[in-house]
């Protein structure tokens, strides 16, 4: 009996009860009576979280309302930001937020792949913890310790990389830009590869751990070597939902907020090197929203997030469908 | 003719051979690559944690806990004020945000409900990649707005936003663990299905709960971005909800992109009390559910 789920937590399930006994007593009210009660408060608060996500979008439509109908979509292609004109549009943040996701991804993604295979494949069970715990942890740590560690510890560093690129490859047209910031794109780019990596790799270990051992064990049996049995096999199988892993990452870096706003650079112009700073339209609000001084102005900041959350939800709405289409809603995404 | 046909095997076995050594060459170096990648992504977390204890280690002091801030240029000064903040209002977006979550949790796993279940429990996963900026101005629209001022419920509301969904699945994971024949030897005895829920089901994984609370806790708590146009900072006291309010992550903000050196020591220390808090409870949060596990 020791090891029925009851008898675990004997000593919090008892405390537990004894609240509720006090709280409610064993002879309170019809059985029935309890039942239809209980039901309707639980039906009632989980269409209260559906009401939640229509308020937000309704909040945010109601926010920037007057940007709406003052700009319409040509605030979505507009490159001027003027609050002293009162012109603004969100083409350059746009733009700059796409840039630095892309290039996180390009970072991240290969290292995320190597790691979560190697963890799910390569390592035994009983050492698989301790590799995981710390990714697990780098996945808590909070953005604005990424922004404070990228802004005076990375940015220097990436400075002298600029510095090196410009002087040999100079040439090249990405790295053609003023070496002089260090923040910039790829500033940007790479702290957000720092930081969606864990949450990709967390995502597809579990999604390969998944992968049936009896496909991974029939193709050793014919005589494939691990590689050859995880390339041809469990990377084929697991395809959606690590694509559904990247995704998410995608989503993460294009909502990711402080560490961008204090590494990106926060510069109105297109971009048109990996050195040049530019906003992300998340940074744009982070920066712009305290000297918001007129209705039209925040109404237009309001309108930036609204985009933002149109593209964050449908991109997390895609990376859940192919995330669960493959797991049957076996995992659960927390960060 | 002997000759060719042992020439021909002997080529055979070559070739064969070649290809075996080419296919070890490549499990190889697949190897190594994905070692190089773990070990990259690894001491990423110890790469970032060693500066962070360096930096803000050297800057920290007990006094550094226990007092107000100090005017722009003054040394000395903590931010005493900006914890009680962070606690206060992470406390308040917990009470908002747990009843909610336990209760949509309980409804999907344990009512049959058709589509409405599935449909909360998927759109809590996609609402947990809501940006959080987004989820600021959602607090600005709903609260600040109306009331004509930032202040630490508006900050409450952000943080119960970004809370709510992460409770809702980690507590519908647990609920999905408890075992059926509990629910049913409870029926069974004649005990109605909301005292089987409160009194079975809800002890039972009671340390599975706990967990997820502490999860979004500690995501909330290092939350900077909800806070910039709701709890809006506050150099002084203040406990009053209406008013605006200090958090430990906004403040850290506000320090690293000041321009004194001073303040850059302070935001490193600030970072030290925070790294150290959300870590210590999202260790505590998995501790819980190891224990359970190991019993």
């Amino acid at each position: 009996m020791k090891n029925e789920p009851h008898a675990m937590s004997r000593s919090s399930g008892r405390f537990f009860s004894t609240v509720l006994d006090v709280l409610i007593p064993p002879q309170a009210g019809s059985v029935r009576w309890g039942d239809r009660v209980f039901h309707f408060l639980a039906r009632g608060t989980a269409l209260f979280v559906i009401f939640l996500a229509i308020l937000l979008a309704g909040d945010l439509l109601r926010g920037s309302w007057e940007a709406i109908r003052h700009f319409g979509p040509r605030f979505l292609i507009g490159t001027t930001w003027d609050p002293v004109t009162g012109e603004f549009g969100t083409l350059p943040p746009a733009v700059g937020t796409l840039i630095k996701s892309v290039l996180s991804l390009i970072i991240a993604v290969p290292i995320s792949m190597g790691s979560a295979i190697f963890i799910a494949f390569y390592i035994p069970k009983s050492l698989r913890a301790f590799i995981s715990y710390p990714i697990e942890l780098l996945a808590g740590i909070p953005s604005i310790i990424f922004g404070l560690w990228g802004l005076f510890i990375m940015v220097p560093m990436i400075r002298v990389l600029q510095v090196w690129l410009k002087a040999n490859f100079g040439w090249f047209p990405l790295f053609a830009g003023p070496a002089v910031y260090g923040v910039g794109v790829l500033a940007g780019g790479v702290i957000l590869a720092i930081m969606i990596t864990p949450i990709i790799t967390a995502i597809s270990r579990d999604i390969l751990l998944s992968v049936p051992r009896t496909q991974i064990e029939a193709m050793l049996a014919l005589g494939a070597t691990k590689w050859e049995a995880i390339w041809k096999v469990a990377l084929p199988y697991a395809r959606t939902g690590l694509i559904g892993a990247v995704i998410l990452g995608l989503g993460r870096s294009i909502g990711e907020t402080m560490a961008v706003t204090m590494v990106g650079g926060n510069n109105f112009d297109l971009p048109t090197s990996l050195f040049d700073p530019v906003h992300s339209m998340a940074s744009l609000i982070a920066n712009e929203f305290a000297e918001a001084t007129y209705n039209l102005y925040v109404s237009s900041l309001i309108y930036v997030g609204l985009v933002l959350f149109c593209i964050t939800f449908l991109i997390s709405l895609l990376a859940q469908l192919l995330i669960w289409r493959l797991s049957k809603g076996r995992i659960a995404i927390l960060e | 003719m002997i000759e060719t046909a042992v020439n021909n095997a002997e080529t055979g076995l070559s070739t064969a051979d070649r290809h075996f050594v080419y296919r070890k060459v490549i499990e190889r170096v697949a190897w190594t690559g994905m070692v190089v990648c773990v070990l990259i992504t690894v001491s990423l977390l110890w790469v970032i944690l060693g500066y962070v204890i360096y930096r803000g280690g050297a800057a920290f002091s007990w006094e550094f806990l226990t007092t107000l801030p100090q005017p722009a240029g003054e040394a000395g000064g903590g931010i005493a004020n900006a914890l009680i903040g962070s606690g206060f209002i992470v406390g308040l977006a917990t009470l908002m945000a747990v009843p909610i979550s336990l209760g949509a949790a309980i409804f999907v796993n344990e009512f049959p409900s058709g589509r409405l279940g599935a449909s909360v429990r998927f759109l809590a996963e996609v609402l947990t990649g809501v940006p959080s900026i987004v989820v600021g101005l959602f607090g600005y629209a709903l609260v600040v707005q109306p009331t004509g001022q930032f202040s630490g419920l508006s900050g409450a509301v952000a943080y119960a936003f970004i809370m709510v969904p992460i409770i809702l699945i980690s507590t519908q994971e647990a609920l999905r663990l408890v075992p059926t024949d509990l629910r049913e030897a409870s029926l069974a005895l004649g005990v109605p299905k909301w005292r089987t829920i409160l009194w079975v089901v809800l002890p039972v994984s009671s340390r599975a709960l706990l967990t997820g609370v502490l999860l979004a806790v500690a995501r909330a708590l290092g939350e900077a971005a909800p806070m910039l146009f709701t709890a809006f900072g506050n150099p002084f006291w203040n406990l009053d909800v209406r008013k605006p309010m200090a958090t430990v992550p906004h403040l850290i903000y506000t320090y690293a992109t000041g321009p004194y050196e001073d303040w850059h020591n302070k935001a490193w220390a600030a970072s030290f009390v925070l790294v150290t808090v959300v870590l210590v409870t999202s260790l505590l949060a998995r501790a819980a559910l190891r224990n359970k596990s190991d019993d």
